[in-house]
């Protein structure tokens, strides 16, 4: 592949990684209650990592720095739910109420059943 | 022992991924750490299902490519919530978990966190309860179209068991 | 191609910010806690974007090791909060409880 197309592919990813970002930044600011804005974290964790990783990993092509890059990736996309799962876990043992619809199960009975560690 | 032997192959990697430094000593001092590494986690006793060599079948970068599908749609969908958060309508969905060991579980668990607009709030040995953003989002977990594909990521490790 | 990179870190820049101003305004302890982890999974990102910017292939390292830094702290803080006690060994341990 051309060196030019690498590079339109490279810019392009990092450009859709960072307005990823913004968009799950403005989700995190935006929604209503704590757990719809655990979504909007999720934006940023995975769609904008992986962009701006794989974007700036075609720029230094088959090196070590591509190896570490990529183990940055799976330290970020490995332990991401397990930190979000541990957060909402530990928010509704708390009491924090989800906004729902109307249609909706309710959370109520799920709170007093124990469950497991991820 | 198999397991033991290769989470060793698997430190000794990711130790010459990470250095870039290959002179005797510098090598010295990593195979230390790899034995000081290997022999904590036997004392912890945690070196088990999840060392498997099967885990990484060929099932796998399938199971990664079709995860990464995902990922970028429930993006795309979110993202477009974000710009009209009037539209969302959150609710709790419990789906039954089928697969049968606990590595599987954990895969379940956090593919549907992964994959923006549901979370994962509670997990238990028969059914997994989760946070979702509106009625689309959960489509894939209610459907259990992820579940399937677990449960067949999951029968690579079972043949050998 | 420096130009493209400055404008992701502005981007990712933005990001964190949109991210502090959530944590400042809570409510919960809990939209806190969710903004400082975005926080410090864009630092990473960052990081890794310095690294290309000046061409110093060792801040790498740096990133790789906050990024696994950050894991531990949030859960960490995760507990502290939760239990009130960094050395209790499960949650029906606690005090607080």
């Amino acid at each position: 592949m051309p060196d030019w197309l690498l590079d339109v592919f490279s810019g392009a990813l990092l450009l859709i990684g960072g307005g990823f970002g913004v968009i799950g930044g403005l989700g995190l600011f935006r929604f209503p209650d704590f757990y719809t804005r655990l979504h909007g974290a999720g934006i940023t964790d995975t769609l904008c990592a992986i962009c701006i990783v794989f974007g700036l990993a075609l720029q230094s092509g088959l090196s070590l720095l591509t190896i570490k890059l990529l183990l940055i990736l799976l330290f970020l996309l490995f332990p991401a739910p397990t930190a979000t799962h541990a957060l909402s876990r530990a928010a509704m043992f708390d009491g924090v109420e989800p906004e729902l619809a109307e249609d909706s199960e309710s959370l109520v009975e799920h709170r007093r059943e124990s469950s497991s560690n991820t | 022992m198999r397991d033991t032997f290769f989470l060793s192959l698997l430190l000794a990697a990711l130790w010459l991924a990470i250095s870039g430094v290959y002179k005797p000593v510098i090598l010295m001092l990593g195979g230390a750490s790899l034995l000081l590494v290997v022999w904590l986690s036997l004392r912890m006793k945690i070196v088990g299902e999840e060392h498997n060599p099967t885990v990484f079948s060929w099932r796998l970068p399938l199971f990664w490519l079709w995860a990464l599908v995902q990922i970028i749609q429930s993006n795309l969908h979110v993202a477009r919530l974000v710009f009209s958060p009037q539209k969302i309508s959150p609710r709790i969905v419990t789906v039954p978990v089928p697969m049968k060991s606990s590595l599987g579980k954990v895969v379940f668990g956090n593919t549907c966190t992964l994959t923006p607009g549901t979370v994962t709030i509670g997990l238990n040995r028969e059914k997994l309860v989760a946070h979702a953003l509106d009625r689309q989002s959960a489509r894939a977990l209610v459907s259990g179209q992820l579940a399937a594909k677990i449960v067949w990521l999951e029968g690579s490790t079972e043949k050998t068991q | 191609m420096t130009l493209v990179l400055v404008i992701t870190t502005m981007a990712v820049f933005s990001t964190m910010a949109l991210a502090l101003a959530r944590a400042l305004k809570g409510p919960t302890i809990y939209d806190r806690i969710v903004a400082v982890n975005v926080f410090g999974t864009k630092t990473v990102l960052v990081v890794a974007l310095i690294t290309y910017i000046t061409g110093h292939a060792d801040l790498v390292d740096v990133a790789l090791v906050y990024a696994l830094i950050n894991f531990i702290a949030i859960v960490t803080v995760l507990k502290l909060v939760k239990t009130r006690d960094l050395g209790s060994a499960t949650e029906e341990d606690s005090p607080h409880a």
